[in-house]
């Protein structure tokens, strides 16, 4: 049984690391520059363009490497942008007083009503679309959801003996939360976490097919996918490769994820 | 039960309230100012001026607020910058795509998800549920516009037996023409809808399975086809119908970027369009309707979810496992 789990966090971090090492290659070396058209419209796979190129003569292994890099950049953008708004506030509302914390507990409920996507949807329309501008409306969409849990679990533990122990024996509450909430919450929020950081992948992907991603010399996999939509049949690598990628980068995460919940919680192995 | 619809009722409509003021905040707090969609570049300041008075945000933040709030209680969603037709009408139109899109998308999803969870569950440890976990991890990682690009590829361009996207112009005066351009959306939506509801239906099962009341009646003498019936069925609802709710609301949410690969005059399309324009009011509009749609749908879940959970309505604290 442990073996079994282990392998799916082994296995979670070898498509993770596919991705990452595509990203950091990008950094070093590309085989094309991603703006280069002079390849010829649709090349087939082969020499000189490995998984030959797309409509305007672009290089697509090129673009797809840069595209890891977007996606990468953007998930980890957003889920620390998510991370720093969800955890402090939902820190604050689980320390507060009772009648402040309903109020922001329903506030919360609220805001998770509110659809991740159309919530980013929302702030790229006001804002010009970057990379940092999708990583940050990603972001704010996700925090509610990260502030609830974060809420919820800082209650669960502050209920506890050894909190009221600390207090008594005289320990400041800045130190109550760095020494006995943050380590005792951390393991359940890293794996929400994770998993927060393939629907923010999922997210960014979308935005860009319907055209609010980051701007074009940036390639993102979404808006690949997008423009290969209508030459699917002529060169279908271009409409198959960036969605394999998507999907073997959030299937790894989430696999990661759920590597992470068996190691970070040992009573859930029994179950199931 | 009648306070209870009474408490519940006023929280969705302060949910409402709350959720006019954040979309009236963060489109307002936002940088970048609506007039702009209003004017060419280079305008003067006399024109910027008369066209933020037009749209009324020279006025304060409050009354502008108070003003919005009176015309969504009237109904009335505004005018739209680019068309100026009014953006209510615009929706109801759209939505005759939307809503059955995401019913019929719902209802494929419900059906193929809830068979297969159970087999899921009873077959945990063969192959074939192995194979049923393996797909559904796979599925809740898969875009939605990719599975929609793909499903046109191989139905709408090469076997060429379904339209790849577009609806008839006279919407359902002709139900099968209407049926026929959502045939490959809603297969779409409801595949990838499907693979996160199996994973959702098999935990139910596999927690009831190994429940003790289901070993009790079974040793008592009952068939395990008449336990599952009797206790086991309403027992795997109650979490399966909380997460139904989400998963409506996440169907709708699919639908919206699905109608974007399928070119369908729909919801979704407005809003993209909305946001390509600048057209705050359509913005404004689609979300608070989609918003509204969001709240609605969870609301009935949680009274569906008291209805079949009797120690809901007695309060009774239920056990998470």
């Amino acid at each position: 049984m442990r073996t079994r789990r282990s392998a799916t966090l082994v296995f979670g971090c070898a498509l993770v690391a596919v991705i990452v090492i595509l990203a950091v290659a990008s950094l070093v070396w590309l085989p094309y520059d991603p703006a280069d058209t002079s390849g010829g419209r649709l090349a087939s796979p082969g020499l000189p363009h490995l998984l030959g190129t797309d409509k305007l003569g672009r290089d697509l292994l090129t673009r797809l490497m840069v595209g890891a890099r977007v996606a990468l950049a953007v998930g980890i953008g957003s889920v620390l942008v998510g991370a720093a708004l969800g955890v402090t506030s939902g820190l604050a509302a689980g320390f507060t007083t009772r009648w402040l914390d309903d109020t922001v507990a329903a506030l919360l409920d609220i805001l998770i009503a509110f659809p991740t996507l159309l919530v980013a949807m929302l702030v790229v329309a006001v804002r010009a679309a970057s990379i940092g501008t999708v990583a940050l409306a990603i972001g704010l969409a996700m925090s509610a959801v990260v502030a609830r849990l974060t809420r919820v679990l800082v209650k669960r533990v502050l209920a506890l003996d050894f909190i009221t122990a600390a207090r008594t024996a005289g320990t400041s509450w800045p130190r109550v939360v760095i020494g006995h909430v943050l380590p005792n919450i951390w393991p359940t929020l890293l794996v929400n976490l994770a998993l927060q950081l393939g629907l923010a992948v999922l997210a960014e992907a979308s935005l860009s097919y319907l055209g609010l991603g980051p701007p074009p010399p940036a390639a993102s996999w979404g808006r690949m996918l997008q423009e290969a939509q209508a030459t699917a049949l002529t060169a279908p690598l271009g409409a198959i490769a960036p969605g394999v990628l998507l999907v073997v980068l959030v299937v790894g995460v989430n696999l990661v994820a759920d590597g992470l919940r068996d190691v970070a919680d040992p009573t859930r192995r029994r179950i199931r | 039960m009648i306070g209870y619809l009474a408490r519940r009722s006023a929280f969705l409509l302060l949910s409402l309230f709350l959720a006019a003021a954040v979309l009236f905040l963060l489109l307002r707090l936002l940088p970048g100012d609506p007039a702009n969609a209003l004017l060419s570049l280079g305008a003067t300041p006399d024109q910027i001026a008369a066209a933020r008075h037009q749209i009324g945000t020279d006025r304060p933040l409050p009354e502008q607020f108070a003003a919005w709030l009176g015309s969504l209680a009237t109904l009335d969603l505004g005018r739209s910058f680019v068309s100026t037709a009014p953006v209510g009408p615009e929706i109801a139109a759209r939505l005759v795509v939307t809503v059955p899109l995401t019913v019929l998308s719902f209802t494929l999803a419900v059906v193929v998800a809830v068979p297969l969870g159970y087999l899921a569950a009873r077959r945990s440890n063969t192959w074939f549920g192995a194979l049923l976990g393996a797909l559904s991890q796979l599925g809740v990682a898969v875009p939605v516009f990719w599975i929609g690009l793909l499903l046109i590829t191989v139905f709408a361009l090469r076997l060429r037996i379904l339209p790849a996207g577009g609806f008839p112009r006279d919407d359902w005066a002709d139900p099968g023409r209407a049926l026929t351009s959502l045939a490959l959306p809603v297969v779409t939506v409801g595949l990838v809808m499907s693979a996160s509801l199996i994973r959702y239906v098999r935990s139910a099962t596999l927690d009831v399975l190994g429940s003790d009341y289901l070993r009790t009646f079974r040793a008592l003498g009952s068939s395990f086809t008449g336990a599952m019936w009797r206790h086991g069925l309403r027992n795997a609802a109650v979490p399966v119908v909380s997460v139904l709710g989400i998963e409506l609301a996440t169907t709708f949410l699919g639908a919206v970027v699905v109608e974007s690969v399928f070119a369908l005059p729909g919801l979704g399309t407005l809003l993209v369009k909305g946001i390509a324009e600048h057209d705050y009011p359509v913005i404004q509009g689609v979300l608070f309707v989609s918003t509204f749609a969001v709240l609605l749908i969870g609301f009935a879940a949680d009274l569906i979810q008291r209805i079949i959970d009797p120690r809901l309505r007695h309060n009774l604290s239920v056990e998470a496992r």
